[in-house]
């Protein structure tokens, strides 16, 4: 159903190798010859502390930050040679995100929020086919109460505000999701809950995830488990 | 949701500072509509009243002051025309019709006119209309008067009343023509023209009322008696009258008889002017005013725009995340930046639009004003094309000016990408 699963090709989706990027104005590059290879629909933990360049690595994946060199193909397409606009339209089209807080527009509703997801992509909007259906059945997919959906996003509880964000990141089947931290701001009940709910909903979407975060008593679930200091040498330095 | 979805929402969400913002600018924008349709519809309104006359004549004085207190009932008259000048000019092969009016009376403010049928015959306002009996019919006896559709309304007034006349063109009279009291013979249909705000009494009417008032106030003794006047009407054509219009039988002779009553006149100074060359020249003078006006209205809807810009500048904070979260979501810099736009174009457009109703209102609501005080009928218009494009100009502007914040918002995107660290 997916169109990189249904590929008869053995790369994998996510391929990134020599990755280096140097913040402007640093002496150290903050990701230094990284190299991470996510297969379609794998479920792939990323554990690093704060400041080891999570974030930049994730800027990177989603096309709004150029590496300095090394390479990331995603589903074929080397990032690098696209330009800052088709990397744009790519992220659109191939990865959803979840962040720690602020993922929402706090003055729409939870369904116009989790449309946002498909808002910028023909390809996922294509997807999604009706998509207030679609945001239909995956807010209540991700257990939020009916009578939430038409509520403003900062109306939502913590908890809330990050279920319909993973409704909005899986919204129109993307091949990736992007999460980092996504749980940090969640107790460890909600936490769960919330992992089994997104696992669940990524698989029936098809999509990878890419679950960055320090608490590394989840990693256990996931299929993969990787430590950003190993695969990139520039956190070490 | 669209773009176009997401900029409304936007401004749903800070709706009270941007109704403050758009409440700015219709207040700009009905100023700059107001000006210019008062202008319009002010002029227009004059030139209803004189464009059926060919040329007024009266003693020499300035152009306009003849124009104005002639028709218009503003000012006074200096001198007067005698009789048998005003019979030699009425008798040129050239002319068509006269009507000669006196003025001088008044009752409750309204201006009393002494004339002739010939104002029933031969006056025309407003595209070649003619008066008309509302009620009534046009005076016939002596002590007959016939009122302006506004003195009946006013005054409340219907055929068959009897009112006393004041003299002097004031308010308040202390001095009345009280033993010659007159009858409401007729009703005129409203024109929107001073026709209105007036009463009319024949020449002779006029005349008999005033003997006995040489010295300007009544001699007692002198007056005469409605019964004395009656039995001498045909001793009581005035020696002078106020002014006259004239009507030509050919337009084309129109300058050939100024010009003779100007220059060559050698009975008495008389002026003759072209009412709507008199307006002209009124215009000209108060063109100056008109244009600070203009200046000004367009001041302040720039101050306006200024307003939306400061208000949306304010704004670039608080949607720093909310614009990291639309870029997360694959929104290209560049429509992050057209939210901006959009958001200017609802607000520019908003504005325009009350600033019209608000404008439409001003007009309805100062109308019956204008009308009271110089006998002036504005309508209701429609703005012109021309002023249909200085409002899409406005709005182009609205526009143009976000193009700072969306050009901050594009650039500041680009750096913030995904995320914003607080």
């Amino acid at each position: 159903m997916n169109p990189a699963q249904s590929a008869a090709t053995s790369q994998p989706l996510l391929s990134i190798r020599a990755l280096r990027y140097t913040w402007s104005g640093d002496a150290m590059p903050v990701i230094n010859g990284l190299e991470l290879d996510v297969e379609a629909g794998q479920r792939v933990f990323l554990a690093g502390a704060s400041g080891s360049g999570k974030s930049t690595l994730l800027a990177l994946i989603g096309g709004l930050l150029a590496p300095d060199s090394g390479s990331i193909h995603f589903a074929g397409t080397d990032l690098g040679a696209l330009s800052g606009s088709a990397r744009d339209r790519f992220r659109a089209d191939h990865l959803g995100v979840i962040f720690q807080q602020f993922n929402l527009m706090p003055w729409l509703s939870a369904v116009a929020n989790v449309r946002l997801g498909c808002q910028f992509s023909r390809q996922r909007r294509h997807h999604a086919g009706d998509a207030e259906r679609a945001a239909h059945e995956l807010l209540s997919a991700m257990g939020l109460a009916e009578d939430r959906w038409n509520r403003r996003a900062d109306e939502l509880s913590v908890g809330q505000q990050q279920r319909v964000a993973a409704a909005r990141a899986l919204i129109g089947q993307p091949d990736l999701v992007l999460a980092d931290e996504p749980t940090s701001a969640l107790d460890v009940d909600h936490r769960d809950t919330f992992v089994d709910l997104l696992f669940e909903q990524a698989r029936r979407a098809g999509s990878a995830i890419l679950f960055v975060s320090h608490d590394r008593s989840l990693a256990p679930r996931f299929d993969m488990t990787r430590e950003l200091g190993e695969i990139n040498a520039g956190s070490m330095a | 949701m669209t773009l176009p979805g997401l900029a409304r929402a936007s401004l749903a969400n800070r709706r009270s500072a941007v109704a403050l913002t758009v409440a700015t600018i219709a207040i700009s924008i009905a100023l700059l509509v107001l000006v210019e349709q008062m202008r319009g519809q002010l002029r227009e309104g004059f030139y209803r009243s004189v464009s059926g006359t060919d040329l007024i004549v009266g003693a020499p004085t300035a152009p306009i002051q003849l124009l104005l207190y002639s028709v218009f009932g503003l000012g006074n008259p200096t001198s007067n025309v005698t009789w048998t000048s005003y019979r030699d000019i009425a008798t040129r092969p050239a002319v068509g019709w006269t009507i000669p009016i006196s003025l001088g009376d008044a009752h409750a403010g309204f201006r009393v006119i002494g004339t002739t049928d010939a104002m029933l015959d031969h006056y025309r306002y407003a595209g070649r209309q003619a008066l008309e009996v509302a009620h009534g019919a046009w005076f016939d006896d002596l002590y007959d008067v016939v009122i302006g559709a506004r003195v009946a309304r006013a005054q409340d007034y219907a055929v068959g009343d009897r009112i006393v006349l004041a003299h002097g063109g004031g308010n308040i009279s202390l001095q009345g023509h009280d033993d010659q009291p007159f009858t409401v013979r007729g009703v005129l249909a409203p024109t929107g023209t001073p026709v209105d705000q007036s009463l009319y009494i024949s020449l002779e009417a006029h005349t008999a009322i005033h003997i006995g008032w040489e010295s300007g106030r009544a001699q007692l003794g002198a007056l005469l008696t409605p019964e004395q006047a009656r039995a001498r009407v045909a001793a009581l054509t005035p020696s002078e009258i106020t002014a006259f219009f004239v009507g030509l039988k050919t337009r084309a002779a129109v300058f050939a008889l100024q010009y003779e009553i100007n220059q060559q006149y050698d009975r008495e100074a008389l002026l003759a002017v072209l009412p709507g060359i008199a307006l002209q020249e009124l215009w000209r003078i108060t063109g100056l005013a008109e244009q600070i006006l203009r200046v000004v209205a367009g001041l302040v809807v720039l101050a306006g725009l200024m307003g939306m810009l400061t208000a949306l500048l304010t704004t670039l904070n608080e949607r720093r995340r909310e614009m990291a979260i639309l870029r997360a979501c694959g929104a290209r810099p560049w429509q992050i930046a057209t939210l901006l736009l959009l958001e200017a174009a609802w607000i520019t457009a908003l504005g325009i639009v009350f600033g019209l109703v608000l404008a439409t209102t001003a007009q309805v609501a100062l109308a019956p004003w204008l009308l009271e005080r110089f006998g002036v009928a504005v309508s209701l218009a429609w703005p012109s094309m021309w002023q249909w494009l200085v409002l899409a100009a406005i709005w182009a502007m609205g526009v143009v000016i976000a193009l700072v914040p969306a050009a901050m918002v594009y650039r500041r995107t680009l750096a913030d990408g995904m995320q914003v660290r607080q």
